[in-house]
């Protein structure tokens, strides 16, 4: 019987509420993970659960992971200036699955193409320059809007 | 009877194939709670046909490639992974990066699962028999399970394995780094992985040495030399695991281990339901004004865990 000492800092596990399951990722040729993995970081420190797939991801490797990890919400980071096309793409892969998993998209993004992005259902744009508190609020919104749509 | 059981009904599309099905029974027993129950018994029912493999090893010895590949290199219509990853113990968190490392390998037929240790580990102990059921009721095999071989509960999640493998690197170590670290009386098969780099038949020599001290009848922990990142060796490894199983199934082992499994499985679910009651108590009124004098120096930490151990006893299990 050698057990850790327990932990007080956790509230017992009875109460312990499932984390907000999130799955990180880059689509295509895009090179730039530094920021994802601030991102990563940033969203395991606010309690989640963070499955980093990187780079070069597909739609259809995310739709695969978020469905065998049973995600609650996509995290895509876009620096290749390819939004406009993958970030729709994706959400029409999420909802070809049948998937109720929102899109959230940072990175870099023209203020421009914000409307249209969540015109095409993302569910949320983090800009560069959004505080870590910004970035972990607009995945809890996604999500509960998410779960309120149910 | 006006519909079927919607818990049947998920197992049967989890069975026929459906891995949002199986995702989402997975979350159920991860979540704990009387649903919980409801899935593991449920599993329970048709689980047993599976091959459990463990793989443990220190980190960055290769454990995420080596699992990936060995679920390609099965051959298996539907093998199973489970990769858990320690949560911080700070904010609850955790990075799951398993995945990253066994897509390319994998193929589309593997099911791979990320799971948080959550925690203390005792939930683990628990989630993660669970996790294994249900894959198994879902047809599942083999299943791997990986774990970081850092940490007594890590390391005997993985030894609760049909077969466990222990990963290590050239430059590991020597004779005497392999004795103290624990995780070699679990070993059933080694893996020297980064067999590439200098000094791999090193490592092998240190482990050869290591097992001519002694080591369980029977069964003779066999030395695998891998270049898990090339593919190299993997595929010997996967044959010794089948030797392994075999061995298992003539000699009884098979039999006495999942036994000594499931009687550990036990005590795990009762310690775990005892931990939550002493959180319960520690934080309810009498434990406040226990600690208060603790505080204050009114009462000894002995003395006032006698006190509250008493309620523990005494009481009645609380709703929860």
């Amino acid at each position: 019987m050698s057990e850790p000492p327990a932990d007080t800092s956790f509230p017992p596990e009875t109460d312990f509420g499932a984390p907000i399951r999130v799955v990180l990722a880059k689509l295509g040729l895009d090179g730039h993970d530094r920021g994802l993995k601030i991102v990563a970081r940033t969203l395991r420190d606010a309690g989640m659960e963070v499955i980093y797939l990187g780079l070069r991801q597909t739609a259809d490797s995310i739709v695969a992971a978020c469905e065998q990890e049973d995600a609650d919400v996509i995290g895509l980071s876009m620096h290749n200036a390819g939004h406009l096309t993958l970030a729709p793409r994706m959400v029409q892969a999420v909802d070809h699955a049948g998937l109720d998993v929102p899109v959230v998209i940072g990175g870099i993004v023209p203020a421009d193409d914000v409307a249209t992005l969540i015109d095409s259902g993302v569910a949320a744009v983090i800009g560069p320059g959004a505080s870590a508190d910004e970035v972990v609020s607009a995945v809890k919104a996604a999500v509960d809007r998410q779960t309120d749509a149910q | 009877m006006m519909s079927r059981d919607p818990l049947d009904e998920l197992f049967e599309t989890a069975g026929s194939g459906n891995r949002r099905a199986l995702g989402k029974l997975l979350t159920m027993v991860e979540k704990r709670g009387e649903t919980a129950a409801k899935v593991s018994e449920r599993a329970h029912r048709d689980a047993g046909q599976a091959r459990v493999v463990g793989v443990t090893g220190a980190p960055g010895t290769g454990k995420s490639t080596i699992t990936g590949r060995l679920a390609a290199a099965s051959g298996a219509s539907r093998p199973a992974i489970l990769a858990i990853d320690p949560s911080s113990p700070l904010t609850g968190g955790a990075i799951l990066g398993d995945r990253i490392r066994m897509d390319n390998h994998v193929g589309n037929s593997a099911f791979i699962r990320s799971m948080a240790t959550r925690g203390h580990a005792g939930g683990l102990a628990v989630a993660v028999p669970d996790a294994i059921r249900v894959l198994d009721a879902a047809g599942c095999d083999p299943i791997i399970v990986e774990t970081v071989g850092v940490g007594q509960v890590e390391v005997s999640i993985a030894a609760a394995a049909d077969t466990t493998v222990v990963v290590v690197t050239p430059g590991w170590g020597d004779a005497v780094q392999a004795n103290k670290a624990g995780l070699l009386e679990v070993a059933d098969i080694f893996v020297v992985n980064k067999a590439d780099r200098p000094d791999a038949r090193g490592a092998r020599r240190d482990l050869e040495l290591m097992l001519d001290l002694g080591h369980r009848s029977g069964w003779r922990a066999s030395i695998v030399l891998t270049t898990a990142i090339e593919g190299e060796g993997i595929d010997d490894l996967w044959t010794e695991i089948e030797r392994h199983t075999a061995h298992l199934r003539e000699s009884g082992e098979l039999i006495r281990r999942r036994c000594r499994r499931r009687r550990d499985e036990v005590a795990d679910r009762i310690e775990l339901e005892l931990r939550d009651r002493v959180h319960q108590i520690i934080q309810n009124q009498s434990g406040e004004f226990a600690l208060g004098r603790v505080d204050r120096n009114e009462l000894s930490p002995a003395a006032a865990a006698e006190l509250l151990l008493s309620t523990l006893t005494s009481d009645k299990p609380p709703e929860g």
